[in-house]
């Protein structure tokens, strides 16, 4: 069973299509068939029998990808399933995502690759493409069966959740990997350093008595895996890029045309380490969030493309476990349905990058660096879209997610930019 | 009111004169001075601070200021003679009954006070007045003296004339 | 209706100096109670007060005990080991079910920083600090300003310096916001590997020995070394930092003037502080114990502030 398609026809009327991989920027039409793009510019008429949106004063764009998402299934259903998790996606304007492997049990065999990527047409929301652990059990010992999960329809490795520690491990799996041209993702965190700490270590943390990350866990890490790749070939991506030192080493790395690529989370390029005063566990993640100088350094790496892509590392957790003791509670924070709002907030609206370089970092790149279909409204390009005001002005009301989750920071905030078409195969799955 | 507690104690022994915080307290030593001047004796003194044992500290706002309580050693078999500026509802000397309690076993316990106006909730009485004046509910009697508030005074307030 | 100090007591962050200094007033007419035969007074009586001990205390405990007992409050001790992970039982959970049975302070340590400004985001009752994690303790740093007072005077201007691992070290960081609050000079001594990094922006100075510590303070609080930090690797030995840091009568002989020796206890004799000046004429470690109690009585009597609706309810009974 694949995605499921739309069997009428989709006209997308009078919108102002951005479509970078085109270069295309320009108030027109796009019509959908059967799953694909049948014709994308211009005055288009209407088929017979064909669905009508009208777009005219929205941005008509290639369907939005995240490319790091956590979903909970197989093993804690409780707190998120492939479905909600991808109907949370299709509600912040995601027509895919790529979910990590840090299940339980671990996606690291054919199986739970191939019942992920069924879970996921079967809710017929987002698109879903698994990831495969890099290590078996994400233990960071012994390599995966990187090949059989790509058979199954693995798109990524990662041993997410924690970085592989092994700098041999990390060398075999880029050079392992190169065969079947996927990218190898890391968490990047040295452990000895951040052993203990909850959050950015710097003034909050000492204000608050708690241990602190320092920035230098994960730049040891990002050095280390851009000097790998050089050395084996292989691509790597390094995963929610959290500090100005990090961007500061990937330009180093691309200006010697070394294949690394890198992504950062909407968290990160607009909350500092003041989101977590009072304990706040609903700004607790890792990486942490930093201070206001590393938000402007990753915000300039997204402009001039240092960074390529903007994604969430949504990480749902249950109202129970936030509920704790700072130390105790888990790290991460909901983000498939805010992320478009943060984006444009903190980006776009502040003149950091302009409309087609927001596209660009949350579709066409995606596709790109990840070797998805998608990313494109070109002709014979499924039929992927996303239809979205940037100056619809909305607050964040986390009772109203899709996602199970409500672990954010960003309640009661108000954003300009939010997705009012979310097309998926032709199919409409959402809209606001 | 000093000749009358020497007279009340049929002469100085094991007389100790207590004030109660605030002003109570001047006017015993005020006591004690004149006393010394009269009989040649100085008789014991001490101070009370009553705030620990008010009846009323669940329900009154925040917290009031607790002040200096100092005794003599021991209070056993010694005749007290409580001091205070005004009698009013006798919660206070209750209050400071209580907790000369804790300090031992006085053989009795009397009280003077410079004002007494009326007003009684429990069964108290002043063995020594200095002056009774009637006063009509809403008003209220302030005394003043020098060492505390810069010139001595007895001043009636009326609610509404405050702040 | 809140007291002078609000619902709780968390750290001394969060209070203004004059909050500061009402309590330390407020302990002196204290003190003087435990002196008495009968170290009672009846100012907290029919109050249920609950010691929620996640940490092994025995000292701060029983200090808070006295200061309960003797303002008449009825205790109950509840020690609990390891967090709320390990337990099963949440602290959330813990607390609801002590309030449930109408309780009207707790006094909490615990393990994780946080977890008293967690507890009381969440109870009715008051909540003390009796130290979370490596955040605050409180009542630790307001016994020793008001045993440095005592000796010293006000202690705008004055210099004092805590010496040891400022880092894990909740006892310091109280008295560095406490401190600092009335006017006082701080600086802290110790190896680098156990002060936080951020020190310097706590407008706080740092000496590197214990020589330059001596000569330039009016007194220093010594801290507890734990072995565990030597195991974790922060210090090479025990008996390394004692000859670099710790504080032995031959160095306090070269003192410029008198110092006075404070340590909020239990003392490794021999590491920190050697046993002829902990016994010695600089020390008041003593006089911080008993301050101790008076410090916890006056908090526990300015926490509990009236209750207004009484005030309404009595009123109405007596028309």
């Amino acid at each position: 069973m694949a995605h499921p398609i739309g069997t009428r026809d989709l006209l997308i009327k009078g919108g102002r299509i951005i479509d970078p991989s085109q270069g295309l920027d320009a108030v027109g039409d796009v019509l959908l068939r059967n799953g694909l793009v049948e014709a994308c510019g211009g005055s288009l008429g209407t088929p017979d029998g064909a669905e009508v949106i009208d777009a005219s004063g929205l941005v008509v764009a290639p369907g939005f990808i995240d490319v790091h998402i956590h979903l909970r299934e197989p093993g804690r259903e409780d707190v998120e399933t492939v479905a909600t998790g991808a109907h949370s996606a299709v509600a912040g304007g995601m027509t895919a995502v790529c979910a990590m492997p840090n299940t339980k049990p671990v996606t690291d065999n054919q199986a739970v690759v191939g019942f992920v990527k069924r879970q996921g047409e079967n809710a017929g929301y987002a698109r879903v493409y698994p990831y495969g652990a890099i290590s078996v059990g994400q233990k960071g010992e012994t390599l995966a069966e990187i090949a059989e999960m790509v058979s199954a329809g693995a798109v990524a490795f990662s041993d997410d959740g924690k970085p592989v520690e092994s700098a041999q491990l990390m060398r075999t799996a880029l050079e392992y990997a190169r065969a079947f041209n996927v990218p190898i993702a890391e968490h990047c965190e040295d452990m000895t350093l951040a052993r203990g700490g909850s959050m950015n270590e710097g003034i909050m943390s000492a204000k608050l008595g708690l241990k602190g990350i320092p920035a230098e866990a994960e730049e040891i890490y990002v050095i280390r895996d851009i000097l790998l790749a050089k050395r084996t070939g292989g691509h790597i991506h390094l995963c929610h890029l959290s500090t100005k030192g990090s961007v500061e080493l990937v330009r180093w790395g691309k200006e010697r045309g070394i294949n690394v690529t890198a992504e950062v989370c909407s968290h990160h390029i607009s909350l500092t380490e003041d989101a977590v005063d009072g304990y706040n566990t609903n700004a607790k993640m890792n990486p942490p969030l930093r201070t206001a100088e590393d938000v402007e350094a990753l915000q300039q790496g997204v402009a001039d493309g240092t960074i390529d892509l903007l994604v969430t590392d949504h990480a749902p957790h249950h109202y129970d476990e936030k509920e704790r003791e700072f130390a105790d509670a888990p790290n991460g924070i909901v983000g498939l349905e805010t992320a478009l709002g943060v984006n444009c907030t903190y980006l776009l609206h502040r003149g950091i990058i302009t409309l087609p370089q927001l596209v660009d970092a949350m579709s066409c790149k995606q596709a790109k660096i990840f070797r998805l279909p998608g990313g494109t409204l070109a002709k014979g390009g499924l039929a992927d879209v996303t239809i979205f005001d940037p100056n619809r002005q909305w607050t964040c009301d986390p009772a109203q997610f899709k996602s199970k989750g409500r672990n954010t920071p960003y309640g009661g905030h108000t954003f300009t930019g939010q997705a009012r078409y979310t097309i998926v195969g032709g199919r409409l799955v959402f809209s606001a | 009111m000093a000749d009358q507690i020497i007279e009340l104690n049929a002469g100085c022994d094991n007389l100790v004169i207590v004030g109660i915080q605030r002003r109570g307290v001047q006017l015993a030593e005020r006591i004690v001075r004149i006393i010394e001047s009269q009989e040649g004796v100085t008789v014991a003194s001490g101070a009370l601070d009553i705030t620990l044992y008010r009846d009323d500290l669940q329900t009154v706002g925040p917290r009031p200021v607790v002040g200096a309580t100092s005794l003599p050693w021991t209070l056993d078999d010694q005749r007290v003679v409580i001091v205070d500026d005004v009698l009013y509802t006798g919660r206070t000397v209750r209050a400071a009954l209580d907790e000369l309690a804790d300090f031992g076993r006085p053989s009795r316990i009397a009280l003077a006070v410079l004002v007494d106006r009326g007003g009684r909730e429990l069964p108290i009485h002043a063995d020594i007045v200095g002056r009774r004046i009637d006063v009509a509910p809403g008003q209220r009697v302030d005394v003043m003296i020098e060492e505390l508030d810069g010139r001595d005074d007895v001043v009636i307030v009326t609610r509404d004339e405050e702040a | 209706m809140p007291g002078p100090l609000g619902k709780d007591l968390l750290g001394l962050a969060p209070l203004s100096a004059d909050q500061i200094r009402l309590v330390l007033d407020t302990a002196v007419p204290f003190r003087e109670i435990s002196e008495r035969t009968i170290k009672k007074v009846p100012t907290l009586r029919g109050a249920t007060i609950v010691n929620l001990f996640f940490e092994a205390s025995t000292r701060t405990r029983i200090s808070f005990e006295f200061a309960e007992k003797r303002l008449s409050a009825d205790t109950v001790n509840v020690a609990s080991a390891g967090s709320s992970v390990s337990k099963g039982e949440t602290l959330v959970d813990t607390a609801r079910n002590l309030e449930a049975m109408k309780i009207d302070m707790v006094v909490i340590r615990h393990g994780a920083s946080g977890a008293a400004r967690f507890l009381a985001e969440r109870i009715e009752s008051n909540v003390i600090n009796a130290g979370d994690g490596t955040n605050e303790h409180p009542t630790q740093a307001l016994l020793d300003m008001l045993t440095l007072r005592d000796r010293l005077g006000e202690l705008a201007g004055r210099k004092i310096c805590i010496v040891g691992d400022v880092l894990h070290s909740r006892v310091a960081r109280s008295n560095i916001w406490g401190l600092t609050k009335l006017g006082a000079e701080v600086a802290v001594c110790g190896p680098r590997s156990l002060l936080p990094n951020a020190i310097e922006e706590m407008g706080v100075t740092v000496f590197d020995r214990i020589e330059q510590a001596i000569e330039w303070a009016d007194a220093l609080n010594v801290l507890r070394l734990q072995l565990e930090r030597m195991q974790a690797g922060y210090i090479p030995s025990l008996r390394e930092y004692n000859r670099v840091f710790g504080v032995t009568s031959a160095r306090l002989a070269q003192a410029p003037h008198d110092i006075l020796i404070l340590h909020p206890g239990p003392m490794n004799r021999g590491v920190e502080i050697d046993s002829d000046v902990a016994d010695g004429p600089h020390s008041v470690i003593l006089d911080q114990v008993t301050n101790g109690v008076a410090v916890r009585m006056a908090v526990l009597y300015l926490l509990a502030g009236g209750k207004p609706e009484l005030a309404e309810a009595a009123k109405k009974g007596n028309a």
